[in-house]
């Protein structure tokens, strides 16, 4: 039947809009995801100032991280429930003005290294010296992770090593040997954490710990009475582990303040970072969950603890939350949150987040401002780390990735979407997950390294200036490891070697480090705010004790300046609430500061 | 192909869903509170996708903000309107546009804008250029989800997750999608579709040598809430016997179950999306044939 002109001419138009809208799809797709600079692009290996070169091996350090084995009932998914273990912390232990860090292994009896920086480029491990190697002993549970700060305020780094089992405090005594006083301090028996941090929320001047579950409370990996451990949802779980806020009291001991802090969150975390968000010269709490909406608890005066997730857009939607740092991307002095997520291409695509604070249509929320800079699309995103690698004055994002990497050619996605999709009956209960029977899970991805060009635009160089491992990354952390004023990158892998990528930046660009001392407030003067005024520009950084996933940089905080060559001033707000302004630094070396001592206002 | 009559999409959105407006008491027959109370068919389905909606959201929290699922829905409606405007002259029931743009809100998981956009433009223009004797052959809500996590692997994924995991609103969702398609007369095609699943589950489970409980897991969830009461049913795409559409859906199930033995994340939109349109295709010949032979019998008897 011969159809009217109009709808002739309508068909014709319609035909041309759906393949329009076709091609659009596709093309919008592959502009999404983002061509990463390849070695092979005219001018690459100069174009962004700088080169990685990894030198783990050159400079005597070779560890590999090492799994455990949890109970037999787990074995058809022993990939994944034992995918986590592998930090890297960043401290100068023995205050030699060097930066030393500290590594965890995960299998059991295994031994953690504490690699001591010899100043010539070269790494010793001395945690068997020092007391800190041994502490995977069984019973006692493994290692997840630690994190640096001086609880006691003797000016000495101690350390807190959190695990899937008995958190371990340690009092560092003048850098020649550490102490065990987690049973006399309080900590509790049994904790399987993924993370920890230091943090001063009272502002007592004294570093009190946050300490955040991950699997159930109860739940000894070695020992299941069942085996309905697993989430109970693949987005809504909220039967992971309980948290703990415990105030230092000063004399050695903790007091669990967390329920009358107003934290009663069971979520999965595994990540966190405290950090003034609200300007409110108090450290709020950003819990990165896996399984789950992230959660951000802002910080009443050192009173309570509500969450503001909901409210200020961090915390709409669910996703698998694996990272937590700040960073100020725009060089205005707002604090950005990146928090990592899943991307697997034809599987699932969470985009990573980053929390940029909105302007002031809405003071007090957060936009995600990852698809318009482009660094959401990751891969199965780990740990990330803001700082300036090329010293040109902004802040470049570093992240690792890849989940579960094997010889086998064949993949788990699809049986992990088929569980993933269950009711909580089935997906909470382990012995219904399909086993993984040696199958890649998100394995062997390409690792991401964007470069800030200061005008809203990151992009990914990592394959041009040397990051092309392709390990299972989890943690990353940022240290000048040389003190040449350059930031080196140290990535922890699990099951697999750590890597130290040594940077070298071309001549020209400066930069300026501080090193704070806190004596109003905590001497790690951990939760300092440090914002650098120079050549009309500025930038906000923060010295943080967890930031990452299982990780911590060095604590003096690190600025790349460009082709400039003087400094305005730099503003410190210290941890105790005192702001401090020192006029005119000197360029190209750190200045080490003690709070109310520098001169400064 | 050709365009006679105007289309519609969605369960019982259309003019000519199975009780269609025929199902609305006459006015002059029933008391007025009784016509009060009536609700026309062709709200039904949008009622019921929005209280999906709402449940899930104010439950858990499902969408990252409102803007995405309203971009789908507004250009889902604006390009029905503006489309059957142009092509018919008159203004169409945005009824199916609503469902199909709510659908893709709901069902396209993206950081991104456009997706919801080109999702939403794609399903409706579906409807108006891939027909075939005066209707169209795709489910477009299914076309457009298919074709855009086909092209965009990288960038969007379709809902494959639970909803939280308090029974009472699953419960209530699959309870009023039971009773609406009851309503509409096209419970027979959710209820076939989902014994197939359930016996192919067995299947899986048994090939694979994964515990059946994994295999049953996705139907536990909201996407198929929405793929059973929605697309496999929708009144447009399917054919029109009833045994039919219980053979139809059948083999949907089948396709999907060989797509998910190969590992295929989005089977059973990819299997709607094969089979749907070459079953309509059939009927459509075989109609042909009988008319054919009917016109030759009729000559014989003259």
């Amino acid at each position: 039947m011969a159809l009217p002109l109009r709808q002739r001419i309508a068909w014709v138009a319609w035909t041309f809009v759906l393949v329009a809208s076709l091609t659009a799809v596709y093309a919008l797709n592959r502009q999404a995801e983002g061509r990463p600079v390849l070695p092979d692009d005219e001018g690459a290996d100069t174009r962004y100032g700088f080169h990685l070169k990894e030198s783990a091996k050159a400079m005597g350090v070779t560890f590999t991280h090492q799994a455990p084995t949890f109970d037999a009932q787990l074995e058809h998914i022993m990939p994944q429930v034992a995918a986590m273990g592998a930090s890297v912390t960043v401290a100068d232990f023995d205050r030699d003005g060097w930066q030393d860090f500290y590594v965890t292994n995960s299998a059991e009896d295994s031994l953690n290294r504490l690699y001591r920086n010899n100043g010539d480029s070269t790494f010793t491990d001395v945690a068997q010296t020092v007391g800190l190697a041994d502490l995977n002993r069984r019973g006692s549970g493994v290692s997840m992770g630690s994190v640096w700060g001086d609880f006691d305020n003797d000016g000495w780094e101690d350390v807190l090593v959190y695990k899937y089992g008995r958190p371990e405090l340690f009092r560092n005594i003048e850098g020649r040997s550490f102490v065990a006083v987690g049973e006399r301090a309080g900590l509790p028996a049994w904790v399987n954490a993924n993370s920890a941090t230091w943090l001063d929320y009272d502002r007592d001047g004294h570093l009190d710990l946050f300490i955040a579950g991950y699997w159930p409370d109860g739940v000894d990996l070695w020992k299941l009475e069942t085996t309905k451990i697993m989430p109970e949802s693949f987005e809504y779980a909220n039967n992971g582990g309980r948290k703990y806020l415990l105030r230092n009291r000063g004399d050695g001991t903790f007091e669990d303040r967390t329920e009358a802090m107003g934290i009663r969150s069971r979520r999965w975390t595994l990540a966190l970072v405290a950090a003034d968000l609200h300007g409110t010269g108090y450290p709020d709490l950003f819990l990165s969950n896996d399984y789950g909406v992230s959660e951000l608890f802002a910080n009443r005066s050192g009173k309570r603890f509500d969450d503001v997730a909901a409210n200020t857009g961090v915390g709409m939607t669910p996703k698998s939350g694996m990272n937590a740092s700040v960073g100020d991307v725009f060089n205005d002095g707002r604090l950005a949150i990146y928090k990592t997520n899943i991307t697997e291409p034809g599987n699932l695509v969470q985009g990573n987040d980053l929390w940029v604070p909105a302007s002031a249509r809405n003071p007090a929320g957060f936009e995600n401002m990852a698809p318009a800079l482009g660094v959401d699309l990751g891969g199965w995103s780990w740990g990330a780390q803001f700082g300036d690698l090329n010293n040109d004055g902004t802040q470049d994002i570093y992240l690792t990735n890849g989940y579960i990497s094997t010889g086998n050619r064949g993949d788990y996605w699809y049986d992990f979407g088929v569980i993933a999709g269950g009711h909580s009956t089935i997906i909470g209960d382990a012995k219904n997950w399909p086993a993984m029977r040696g199958r890649s899970f998100s394995g062997h991805e390409r690792k991401r390294l964007w470069v800030n060009d200061g005008a809203g635009r990151l992009t990914d160089v990592a394959q041009v200036v040397g990051a092309t491992d392709t390990f299972d990354g989890r943690a990353v952390a940022l240290a000048d490891l040389g003190n040449r004023g350059m930031l080196d990158v140290i990535v922890a892998n699990q099951k697999g070697p750590l890597l130290v990528y040594r940077n070298a930046v071309e001549p020209g660009r400066h930069w300026i480090q501080f090193e704070l001392e806190g004596s109003a407030g905590n001497r790690s003067a951990i939760g300092a705010h440090v914002e650098l005024h120079w050549a009309g520009r500025r930038q906000a950084q923060i010295v943080a004790a967890a930031t990452g996933f299982s990780a911590q940089n060095m604590r003096r905080v690190h600025y790349g300046l460009g082709a400039a060559t003087a400094v305005d001033r730099v503003v410190i707000r210290w941890p105790s609430g005192a702001t401090e302004t020192i006029e005119h630094p000197a360029i190209d070396r750190l200045h080490k500061v003690k709070e109310g001592a520098s001169g400064g206002r | 192909m050709a365009v006679e009559t105007s289309p519609s999409t969605g369960l019982g959105a259309g003019p000519s869903t199975p009780l269609g407006a025929g199902a609305m008491p006459r006015a002059s027959a029933v008391a007025p509170w009784k016509r009060f109370f009536a609700i026309d068919n062709r709200f039904l389905p949008p009622l019921l996708i929005t209280s999906i909606l709402l449940t899930a959201h104010v439950s858990f929290g499902i969408l990252e903000g409102w803007e995405r699922t309203g971009l789908a829905i507004v250009t889902a409606i604006g390009a029905e309107l503006v489309m059957g405007r142009l092509t018919y002259g008159a203004w169409p029931h945005p009824a199916s546009a609503y469902i199909s743009g709510i659908s893709a809100g709901i069902l396209v998981r993206s950081p991104f804008f456009w997706p919801y956009v080109l999702t939403s433009l794609i399903s409706i223009t579906s409807k108006y250029v891939l027909r075939f004797r005066g209707r169209h052959l795709w489910n477009p809500t299914n076309f457009g989800v298919s074709a855009v996590v086909f092209l965009a692997p990288a960038t969007v994924a379709v809902l494959s997750v639970q909803w939280g995991n308090v029974v009472a609103p699953m419960a209530v969702i699959w309870l009023l999608g039971t009773i609406i398609v009851w309503r509409v007369g096209r419970l027979h095609i959710s209820v076939t579709y989902v014994l197939s699943f359930l016996v192919f589950s067995v299947f899986r489970s048994w090939w694979t040598a994964t515990p059946w409980v994994a295999n049953v897991a996705p139907i536990t969830g909201p996407m198929y809430q929405l793929f059973v009461f929605f697309m496999v049913t929708d009144p447009k795409t399917t054919v029109k016997s009833v045994k039919g559409q219980c053979l139809v859906v059948f083999l949907i199930a089948a396709t999907e179950t060989v797509m998910r033995l190969n590992e295929i994340v989005y089977a059973p939109f990819y299997a709607l999306f094969v089979v749907g349109p070459v079953a309509l295709l059939v009927e459509q010949w075989v109609e042909t044939r009988r008319r054919v032979r009917l016109q030759v019998d009729l000559k014989e008897i003259r």
